[in-house]
C-alpha cells in the first residue's frame, strides 16, 4: 500500500464533505431534484480527488501532474456553462423569471464551490502528511468554516430598509407610496390589484446601495425570490399581474409591487431582506479614487 | 433593436380621436368599450391601458 493512501483518502473525504455542506437546497429551489444533486456531488468528488492527488504528485517531483489542475479548471468552467444553460432554458417557463444577472450569479457560485473543494482537499492532504491527525482535523474544520464564509454573500437587508406600503390608484395609475408602477385601464383589474397586491419600499442605506438596487437584475432577483416563496397571483397571459420594481429617480428608493398568493407582510419583508445582493449588481461608486487627489 | 412594447388594438368611443384601421374598435358607449377591452386583453395577452376617458389601448409588454 502506498504511503500516500491515507492522506489522499483523507483529502478526498474532506473535500467531499465540504461540497455536501455547500450544497444547500433552500426556498430558491435549486438544485432541488435528486439528479441535480448527484451531478454536483460527482463533480465535487472529482474536484476533491484532483486536489488530494496533486499533493503527492508534487512531493514525488512529478511536476507535470500539476497540469491536471488546468484540466480541472476548464472542466469546472464547463460546469458554469451547464448551469447557465439549464437555468436560462428553465427561466423561459417561470411565471416570474430569475433574470440573467441572478442566473450568472448562481453559475459563478457553482464553479467557485468546486475550487473551494480543491483548495480544501489540497490543504487537508498536506496537513495529514506533515502534521498530527488532531491538527489536520482542526485544519479541516477551519477550511469548512472558511468555505461557508466565502460562500455566504451579502443580503439585501444589510444595504436597505424595507417598509410595507399598501399600493393605491390615482385615476388609472398604480402607485406604491409616490412611485408610479403602471397604468391599468380596467376597473375589475384595478380591484383585483388592490385586493391581492402588496407594495414595499426599499430605502437604500448608502449611495453604494442606491446604485446596487438600481440594477435591473438585482430587482428581478427580488421579485423572483418573493414570488417563489409566497406564490404568485397570475397565470400566463395576464401581464397586468406581473410583479414590478420601479425606482424613484429623486432619491433612489425602489418600490416593489407584488401579487402573492400568501399575504403575509412580515414574511415578505423577511424574504426581500434575505435576497442575496448579486455580485454582478454590486456597485461601489464611492470607492472611485478621486482624480488628481 | 428589439421592440419591447407594441400597441395591439385601440378601443374608443370617440372616432374623431383615432384614425380608422383594422385594429381600431369603435364602441357606442363606455360600457361597451370596457367590455371589448376585457375580451381583447384576455385574447391578446396584453394589458388594457386607459389613455383618456374615451380611448383605451391594449399593449403587449
Amino acid at each position: 500500500m502506498s504511503d500516500y493512501m491515507y492522506p489522499v483518502l483523507f483529502g478526498i473525504g474532506s473535500g467531499l464533505i465540504a461540497r455536501i455542506i455547500m450544497l444547500r437546497t433552500d426556498y430558491r429551489q435549486y438544485p432541488t431534484y435528486l439528479h441535480g444533486k448527484i451531478i454536483h456531488l460527482a463533480l465535487g468528488f472529482i474536484a476533491s480527488a484532483l486536489g488530494a492527488i496533486a499533493v503527492p504528485a508534487l512531493i514525488e517531483e512529478n511536476i507535470t501532474a500539476i497540469t491536471f489542475l488546468t484540466l480541472a479548471a476548464s472542466q469546472f468552467r464547463e460546469v458554469r456553462n451547464m448551469e447557465r444553460n439549464t437555468l436560462e432554458q428553465l427561466d423561459q417557463y417561470e411565471l416570474v423569471s430569475r433574470g440573467n444577472t441572478y442566473i450568472e450569479g448562481i453559475a459563478i457560485a457553482f464553479e467557485s464551490r468546486n475550487y473551494l473543494v480543491i483548495f480544501t482537499s489540497i490543504i487537508t492532504t498536506l496537513s495529514y502528511m506533515f502534521l498530527p491527525i488532531g491538527f489536520s482535523i482542526f485544519i479541516f474544520i477551519l477550511c469548512l468554516i472558511l468555505s461557508r464564509i466565502l460562500m455566504d454573500g451579502g443580503k439585501l437587508k444589510d444595504i436597505v430598509d424595507i417598509v410595507y406600503v399598501q399600493p393605491h390608484f390615482e385615476r388609472e395609475g398604480l402607485y406604491v407610496d409616490n412611485i408610479y408602477i403602471m397604468n391599468i385601464g380596467l376597473k375589475e383589474r384595478r380591484e383585483e390589484v388592490l385586493k391581492y397586491g402588496m407594495g414595499f419600499i426599499l430605502k437604500p442605506k448608502s449611495f453604494n446601495a442606491r446604485m446596487t438596487i438600481a440594477n435591473l437584475g438585482q430587482r428581478q432577483a427580488i421579485l423572483h425570490d418573493v414570488s417563489t416563496a409566497l406564490g404568485v397571483y397570475r397565470d400566463s397571459g395576464t401581464p397586468a399581474f406581473v410583479p414590478l420594481a420601479k425606482r424613484d429617480l429623486n432619491d433612489g428608493r425602489v418600490a416593489v409591487f407584488i401579487l402573492p398568493q400568501e399575504r403575509n407582510i412580515k414574511k415578505a419583508i423577511e424574504i426581500i431582506g434575505s435576497t442575496p445582493t448579486l455580485e454582478n449588481a454590486i456597485r461601489l461608486p464611492t470607492k472611485r479614487k478621486k482624480e488628481g487627489g | 433593436m428589439e421592440i419591447e412594447k407594441l400597441i395591439l388594438a385601440v378601443i374608443t368611443t370617440n372616432p374623431s380621436k383615432v384614425p380608422a384601421g383594422s385594429w381600431v374598435f369603435y364602441c357606442e358607449n363606455e360600457r361597451e368599450m370596457k367590455r371589448v377591452a376585457v375580451n381583447l386583453e384576455a385574447i391578446l395577452d396584453g394589458i388594457a391601458h386607459l389613455l383618456t376617458d374615451d380611448v383605451m389601448i391594449i399593449v403587449k409588454h
